[in-house]
């Protein structure tokens, strides 16, 4: 965090957006402890950081698990009936939108867009993207990730 | 002037290419540049789109693949990563060029077929059931039997300038941009015109923002040039919020030379000296092309300090945005540039007087720069040939949802939605029926086949009350319900509306509980919850008007054309929703009512087991029955059924 720290040195104010992505980037998710040192850092109020980092959709204050899935809900991929791979997805892991498996294996998030409304319904599992699948796809695709993480 | 070693391509591009006016060149020089605009190749070249849309389909393994297959079999041959043609259902995308033929096209190979297709076309034969065409190219030997792409119904109603690199070049190779003509504009620009000559060409042109405002970029430019200010911004807006629009991602990850050098002309017009381009963070991929074509421009001095001896400097920053809709409105991106909550701010003053940190600041989205470069080429009656009376150029659509073909294309102003839909698109997925379009984002309309024929342009469609937005059209087949659809409109809007006035964000949050009224239960009629729906609905429509005339931002303003659009052209399907309690597509699973049939109902028990409502009664081995009053819909019976014996209507 102190290399980043050093990259904006120059404190300025504007700072504060691409300084919270580059630390999330390294750390995963952002800490209480984190908006303090940037509130030193950066000469801003703790409450002003945490009402930016909440107001933008990136910043995320909840570890995510080994496998991230990212479920896209643009207008495409909703017509695409993107909701049924949501639902099947929540039912499968016992998890909802936006948080993580008590085994810190899988977290859910849904996204606005991720620019493949052609290739719709888009699903997104770290790195790796799935288009067209069935419902019925999903739970061997989670199955096959939980044996890789054991 | 010292004599320049053009022996390597960085001299040769900047000093004999892109300073060449007359476009004469002798014959190394052109022989040269054919080797680099790859019209003529001494080896294979295995093209591959790994845009967005083609690392989604599983570009990346069949690179992975086609990679192994030429280690393994020795074969000397060169790969190119390309963006995307526009054709993005046929992704991944494999071309293959041969020594002397013409460039073949292959659609979805994924990494099963890659190499069959390999093997076959080295071996100078073609897949047929997988081959899209072979490109036009004069000189070279043509593939026999092989149709040639560019009379593919997707493309040959195209006219594309924005696009017509996009998914040739490589977008890594700043060198394929300039021998195809690019950075000439700004050479020319930076050298023999004032700024305000420039600002004079572009509102000649009747260029016009393609983000929805339709506001003409010359004026634009022409105010900001002329507020006196210590430090002006140019800035590129790559956001692209509106899910269902993907044509600025694909531009840039296509052609990103020619946004760079879009806004370089544009700073220079306004007087500006740093440029920033805010980029969506989903848009990893586009932000890595951004970065490396920005890293190029710079090794040819195309920006950096005194471009070439003119005495005009530009950096250009990428900024990537945090993702929030409203960040699309001019206002709240600038003040999430300043690193705040992006809260829009009450215009006027416009950016262009008084913008980032109080100084003159234009904004300007991806599309509307990529025209630049053309105008200033072709000239600004060039520009004005093409497209209608109050919308000149051509412009860049997205088609999504339900089409037969999905992608993005480029075409004259003017077109009609039924030529796009059927001519190009090939019509509606599974040959189901059209309903609907969709255009502009989420704060967009639906327009009903009735008024297909409406011509695409700014005037035309504020008529039919309409917006051109970015551009994005999704098409909804029968099978979708407009409520339920509006519903998700709303909801985004509400999720997305910033707070900071009333109208937008009160008014949002009662219109979704309107709009969730009507999709959701209590069914029965004699509920208190049935008279406070049903007032809501009363209100529905004026609650829309106020929050439309009274919202500070776009964004409110906007919010309530789903609700306004679908109540004017889908009033039934509302009218079905509210007195008949019924969604006529299916899709409003609250509405559904089950029954069970009793023929292939084998009493097996387990919807009765499963049922959290115990409203399914019957003895095992017997038909079992639906108590409606019980039954709050939920599908879990429909769901567990093992015999297809449970239907809704």
């Amino acid at each position: 965090m102190e290399a980043i720290f050093e990259k904006y040195s120059l404190k300025k104010p504007e700072s504060l957006i691409p300084l919270l992505q580059e630390i999330q980037e390294a750390n995963g998710y952002l800490t209480d402890e984190i908006v303090e040192k940037v509130s030193v850092h950066l000469n801003i109020p703790t409450n002003r950081i945490y009402g930016v980092a909440t107001f933008y959709d990136q910043f995320r204050f909840k570890r995510r698990g080994i496998f991230h899935i990212r479920v896209c809900r643009g207008t495409s991929c909703y017509l695409c009936s993107s909701s049924s791979y949501l639902k099947e997805i929540e039912k499968l892991l016992k998890v909802q939108d936006g948080s993580v498996t008590r085994d810190k294996k899988f977290s859910l998030e849904t996204v606005n867009c991720m620019g493949g409304c052609s290739q719709s319904p888009v699903i997104r599992i770290n790195d790796t993207y799935y288009h067209h699948l069935s419902v019925s796809d999903l739970g061997e695709i989670i199955r096959t990730l939980r044996e890789k993480s054991e | 002037m010292p004599v320049q070693d053009i022996s390597d391509n960085k001299a040769f591009l900047t000093e004999k290419v892109i300073k060449n006016y007359s476009g004469i060149f002798d014959k190394s020089s052109l022989s040269r540049i054919a080797s680099i605009r790859r019209d003529t190749v001494d080896r294979p070249v295995i093209y591959i789109g790994t845009g967005t849309c083609g690392i989604i389909s599983g570009a990346k393994s069949t690179l992975d693949k086609v990679r192994k297959f030429i280690a393994e079999n020795k074969i000397e041959a060169s790969i190119i990563e390309v963006g995307c043609n526009g054709f993005c259902s046929a992704e991944p995308l494999l071309d293959i060029q041969l020594p002397g033929k013409t460039r073949l096209s292959f659609h979805n190979v994924t990494e099963d077929k890659a190499e069959d297709v390999l093997n076959s076309a080295l071996h100078h034969t073609v897949q047929a059931d997988l081959v899209l065409g072979q490109y036009r190219q004069a000189g070279l030997e043509e593939w026999p039997n092989v149709r040639l792409i560019d009379n593919l119904p997707w493309f040959s109603l195209q006219t594309r300038h924005i696009l017509k690199n996009a998914g040739i070049i490589s977008p890594a190779s700043i060198e394929e941009y300039i021998v195809r003509g690019g950075y000439k504009s700004l050479y020319k620009t930076v050298l023999n015109y004032p700024a305000d000559k420039i600002c004079e060409i572009i509102e000649q042109s009747e260029l016009k923002g393609r983000a929805g405002g339709g506001f003409l970029t010359g004026r634009k430019w022409k105010i900001a040039l002329d507020t006196a200010g210590d430090q002006k911004y140019m800035i590129c807006n790559a956001d692209e919020s509106d899910p269902g629009a993907f044509m600025d991602r694909a531009i840039i990850e296509s052609d990103p030379h020619r946004v760079i050098e879009g806004l370089a002309i544009a700073s220079y017009a306004i007087g500006a000296s740093q440029a920033i381009i805010y980029v969506r963070s989903d848009y990893e991929n586009p932000l890595k092309v951004l970065e490396y074509a920005i890293k190029q421009a710079r090794e040819y001095g195309l920006i950096g300090e005194d471009i070439f001896g003119s005495g005009f400097s530009l950096s250009i920053n990428i900024r990537r945005g945090a993702g929030a809709f409203v960040c699309g409105e001019e206002t709240a991106l600038i003040t999430s540039l300043e690193g705040q909550r992006g809260l829009p701010k009450s215009k006027p003053p416009f950016p262009a007087e008084k913008g980032l940190w109080g100084q003159p600041t234009v904004i300007n989205n991806v599309e509307t720069l990529a025209n630049i470069p053309g105008i200033l080429e072709n000239g600004p009656g060039w520009f004005k040939s093409m497209g209608t009376q109050s919308s000149k150029g051509t412009k860049l659509f997205s088609v999504a949802g339900k089409a037969a073909s999905t992608g993005f294309i480029e075409v004259p102003m003017g077109i009609s939605f039924s030529s796009i839909i059927y001519d190009i698109a090939g019509g509606v997925r599974d040959g189901n029926a059209l309903k609907a379009v969709q255009l502009g984002g989420p704060s967009g309309v639906c327009i009903p086949p009735a008024e297909l024929d409406t011509p695409l342009d700014f005037e035309a469609l504020s008529g039919i009350g309409a917006k051109l937005g970015l551009g994005g059209l999704v098409i909804l087949d029968d099978k979708t319900c407009m409520v339920n659809l509006t519903r998700y409109f709303i909801d985004f809007l509400q999720k997305e509306s910033c707070g900071k006035c009333i109208p937008c964000r009160e008014g949002t949050r009662k219109m979704l509980d309107i709009l969730n009224g009507i999709t959701k239960r209590p069914k029965e009629e004699s509920a208190h919850e049935t008279l406070e729906r049903f007032k809501g609905v009363v209100q529905l429509e004026n609650l829309a008007h106020v929050i439309s005339d009274t919202s500070l931002c776009g964004l409110g303003q906007n919010a309530p054309n789903p609700v306004l659009s679908s109540l004017k052209w889908f009033r039934e399907e509302f009218e079905e929703h509210i007195f008949d309690r019924r969604c006529p597509a299916g899709v409003c699973h609250d509405l559904r009512t089950f029954y069970i049939d009793v023929d292939p109902c084998t009493g097996c028990n387990i919807c009765q087991k499963k049922c959290p409502e115990n409203a399914i009664i019957g003895s095992v081995k017997m038909p079992h029955f639906i108590i409606e009053s019980k039954c709050t819909g939920c599908g879990i019976c429909f769901d567990v059924c093992k015999f297809s014996a449970i239907y809704f209507k």
